[in-house]
């Protein structure tokens, strides 16, 4: 037997009550203020050109963008109040300022980006990474010399400020969202009051208690004691966002079940959070890996390689460049191409924590160790396929460790956020 | 059965009957542990609480020599070169310059942005656009000042230059010059007069706050009420009848209060600043933007660390300067967190 799946007639439900039948769409363009956007552009690109370039004697690129941009203005306004009287055209003007507003905020942004990268990458080389400046001055050729110490300096520094302050920074989270208190208030805002300190005053400050009485010396351990200042508010405000997310039923099974405040915290609210308190660590990490200041008066700097930070003068990648840029000699000397290579590093490590801070999943990753071992493959492979390809390759292993155990974490949170809510 | 960890009470309140609507008394006994957490989170609370005022203790007690060196005049001497005469009168008026240069850029910017994200920018583009802006946050400020000091600089001078060639004859104080001339049209003057100036400084200035600012309005913004809007668009309102009369009278508390936070981090500004001006101590030309020199307390401090010799009245000087500069930013952070607060809590709402 065969059953004949053609319908012939459309099988009709019935209205839902509930639902209307259609939803109204607030944010509409129409195509008539798409022509009338491109007409006006094209109109007043034309009459710019006639009066800005020709009849009056002003040239410049800039002020044709800015010319242009004011005539655009005018000519949507006027073609707007021709087609649907005085009102829509105020709401179209006021429409091109937010819009042309929110596109000049992202100019710079792709601006330092694309001039950082075409300026940073030609000295840029696997030697440049891991040497360091001991036996090359800053006016010596960019081939000798590397960035290989301050590299070493940055890590171990923002690691010993990540140890100090994201413990300190989630537990005054606790503190503030599952303790509470008298205290929490004055607390809160002064975590607040914390974050808009100016770098240069937590230098200041580390450099009046313990550097000038000689309690600690110049070194990696007084810059890290200085940014896990700068760092500390961050943490706690995002770990705090990150508590008030879980659930209070949860907390509330816990108590009924007859767990008390410690262990509630530490087997409920903890590990629902998880996720989040890495992101909140990450994004402490984010701010103050390119604070410069505080570290010109804690760290002192220094050309070479200095593993410990509590004994030795430690140079890092922050005031390694602002140190170039002080020597530099004008676009092109050697300390001029170290300082934008430098940057580019700097900004390489900045756009992979903020990367892996914003796409916590295993996106993060993926773009990050793609990209790295894109550029591994293409910068690389001309100056010693030797050393390049296993470097290419371990880049790649550990970004495919790191895709696995982001997975995992990710089922672990999603399994147990399934089996508490 | 035993809960580990433990213990708990139910106690009925006195007279309980079962058909009263009493809620039980719920007594959790709290045990060594739960003491020890307590107190543990309560001193990591205090630690924040005291660290804020150490930081103020600290500045004073080692600035003290210099205050005790210039007495009052710190505050009215322009010149700086301790330890004979030194004051923060100019530094003051230098870093207020450039914050006010931020934030006029900034602040227009700011609120466009936070207004498209809200209510103009299609719901897929709504994050990445976010994510953008707070990407803006993310990027050094050092990387900042040695793109403006090699990219900008240029382009803001010949700006700079075209302002002060043909609208000189304005008389505002923030384009004023030594001459005074009306518009002529082929004058050539060369930018060597504009570069390094308070402007540049300024602008790039401008892009550090401009994430925070926008973060707030934004956040503002997308609290407005959605009835509101949705009645105004009803009556039919434009999309800007929309923003004019629900959202942006709603949110004023917000950009006031998002505008004085980014004055705050305008404020302390270091290394961009110090990296972009040559600093200048004359209060009557740092009130001229477009030129060049510029200073600012952050700057100052960073550029006049290396020259210090260890202790006595220059490094006291430059200790007092960080603590106008930490009162400063503190008293500007309170109360613009006072006005965020106020304007969250849903007090600027009229229904």
């Amino acid at each position: 037997m065969t059953i004949d799946l053609r319908f012939d007639e459309p099988i009709v439900y019935p209205p839902d009550p509930d639902i209307p039948e259609e939803l109204v769409a607030i944010v509409h363009t129409t195509r008539d203020e798409i022509v009338t956007w491109i007409a006006a552009a094209v109109g007043s690109l034309a009459a710019t050109w006639l009066v800005y370039e020709r009849l009056t004697p002003l040239s410049g690129g800039f002020g044709f963008l800015v010319f242009w941009w004011a005539l655009f203005n005018v000519l949507t306004w006027y073609l707007a109040r021709v087609q649907w009287g005085a009102v829509r055209a105020h709401d179209q003007v006021v429409r091109v300022w937010i819009t042309s507003a929110a596109a000049i905020a992202l100019i710079p942004l792709i601006a330092v980006i694309v001039s950082i990268a075409t300026k940073g990458y030609h000295a840029l080389s696997w030697r440049f990474l891991t040497r360091d400046m001991s036996s090359t001055s800053s006016s010596a050729p960019i081939s000798q010399g590397g960035i290989g110490h301050a590299i070493l300096g940055t890590l171990e520094i923002v690691g010993l400020a990540t140890v100090i302050s994201v413990p300190l920074g989630v537990i005054t989270a606790v503190y503030l969202n599952e303790v509470g208190g008298r205290m929490a208030r004055p607390v809160r805002m002064l975590t607040d009051a914390m974050s808009a300190v100016p770098s240069i005053v937590c230098g200041l400050f580390i450099y009046a208690t313990l550097i000038q009485p000689g309690y600690v010396h110049l070194s990696g351990w007084a810059g890290a004691l200085a940014l896990s200042i700068l760092m500390l508010p961050t943490v706690t405000r995002t770990t705090e966002v990150v508590l008030r997310l879980v659930p209070g039923g949860l907390r509330e099974a816990s108590f009924a079940l007859g767990a008390t405040d410690w262990r509630t915290t530490r087997s409920v609210v903890l590990p629902t959070a998880r996720s989040g308190l890495v992101t909140s660590a990450i994004l402490g990490v984010a701010r103050v890996i390119g604070e410069t200041a505080p570290l010109l008066l804690t760290i002192f700097g220094a050309f070479t390689f200095a593993g410990n930070p509590f004994g030795d003068r430690q140079e890092a990648l922050p005031h390694f460049i602002y140190g170039q840029y002080q020597q530099s000699q004008g676009p092109g000397t050697p300390a001029d191409l170290r300082m934008w290579s430098a940057a580019l590093v700097l900004l390489f490590l900045v756009l992979f924590v903020f990367v892996t801070a914003r796409f916590p999943t295993s996106r993060g990753y993926v773009f990050a160790g793609t990209a790295t071992a894109l550029f591994c493959l293409w910068r690389f492979e001309s100056t010693s396929a030797a050393i390049g390809a296993p470097i290419t390759l371990t880049l790649i292993a550990v970004s495919a460790m790191a895709v696995a155990l982001a997975k995992r974490a990710r089922r672990r949170s999603h399994s147990s956020k399934g089996v508490l809510v | 059965m035993s809960i580990d960890g433990g213990g708990l009470l139910l106690q009925a309140p006195a007279h309980y009957k079962f058909d009263d609507d009493v809620p039980m008394v719920v007594v959790t006994q709290r045990t060594a542990a739960d003491e020890l957490y307590r107190a543990g989170a309560r001193a990591a609370g205090a630690i924040t609480l005291g660290l804020m005022g150490l930081i103020g203790f600290f500045l004073l007690y080692r600035s003290r020599e210099a205050f005790s060196s210039a007495g009052w005049r710190f505050f009215t001497e322009q010149r700086w070169s301790p330890p004979n005469a030194f004051g923060i009168a100019a530094l003051l008026v230098g870093t207020i310059v450039i914050a006010v240069v931020a934030l006029v850029v900034a602040f227009p910017i700011a609120a466009g942005t936070a207004l498209y994200i809200t209510e103009y920018a299609p719901l897929r583009v709504r994050r990445p656009l976010t994510s953008l802006v707070d990407l803006l946050a993310a990027i050094p400020s050092l990387i900042y000042g040695i793109w403006g000091a090699a990219v900008l600089s240029g382009r803001v001078a010949n700006v700079s230059r075209f302002f002060a060639d043909h609208f000189s004859w304005v008389r505002l104080p923030a384009l004023q010059l030594s001459f005074w001339h009306w518009y002529r049209p082929f004058q050539t003057v060369s930018n060597a007069g504009f570069t390094a100036s308070s402007m540049l400084a300024g602008i790039v200035v401008a892009l550090m706050v401009l994430p925070i600012c926008t973060a707030i309005m934004r956040e503002v913004f997308s609290q407005a009420p959605q009835g509101e809007r949705e009645s105004a668009l009803a009556l039919g309102g434009t999309r800007w009848g929309v923003i004019r009369d629900v959202v942006l009278p709603f949110g004023k508390g917000g950009m006031i209060g998002g505008a004085m936070l980014g004055l705050g981090r305008a404020l302390g500004e270091t290394i961009a600043v110090a990296i972009i001006i040559s600093p200048k101590f004359d209060i009557h030309s740092l009130l001229q933007p477009l030129q060049t020199g510029g200073n600012s307390i952050a700057a100052h401090i960073a550029l006049r660390w290396p020259e210090q010799s260890a202790g006595g009245v220059p490094t006291s000087s430059l200790m007092a300067a960080g603590l106008v500069l930490f009162v400063m930013t503190l008293a500007v952070n309170m109360v613009a967190s006072l006005v965020v607060a106020r304007s969250r809590s849903g007090s600027a709402t009229e229904i």
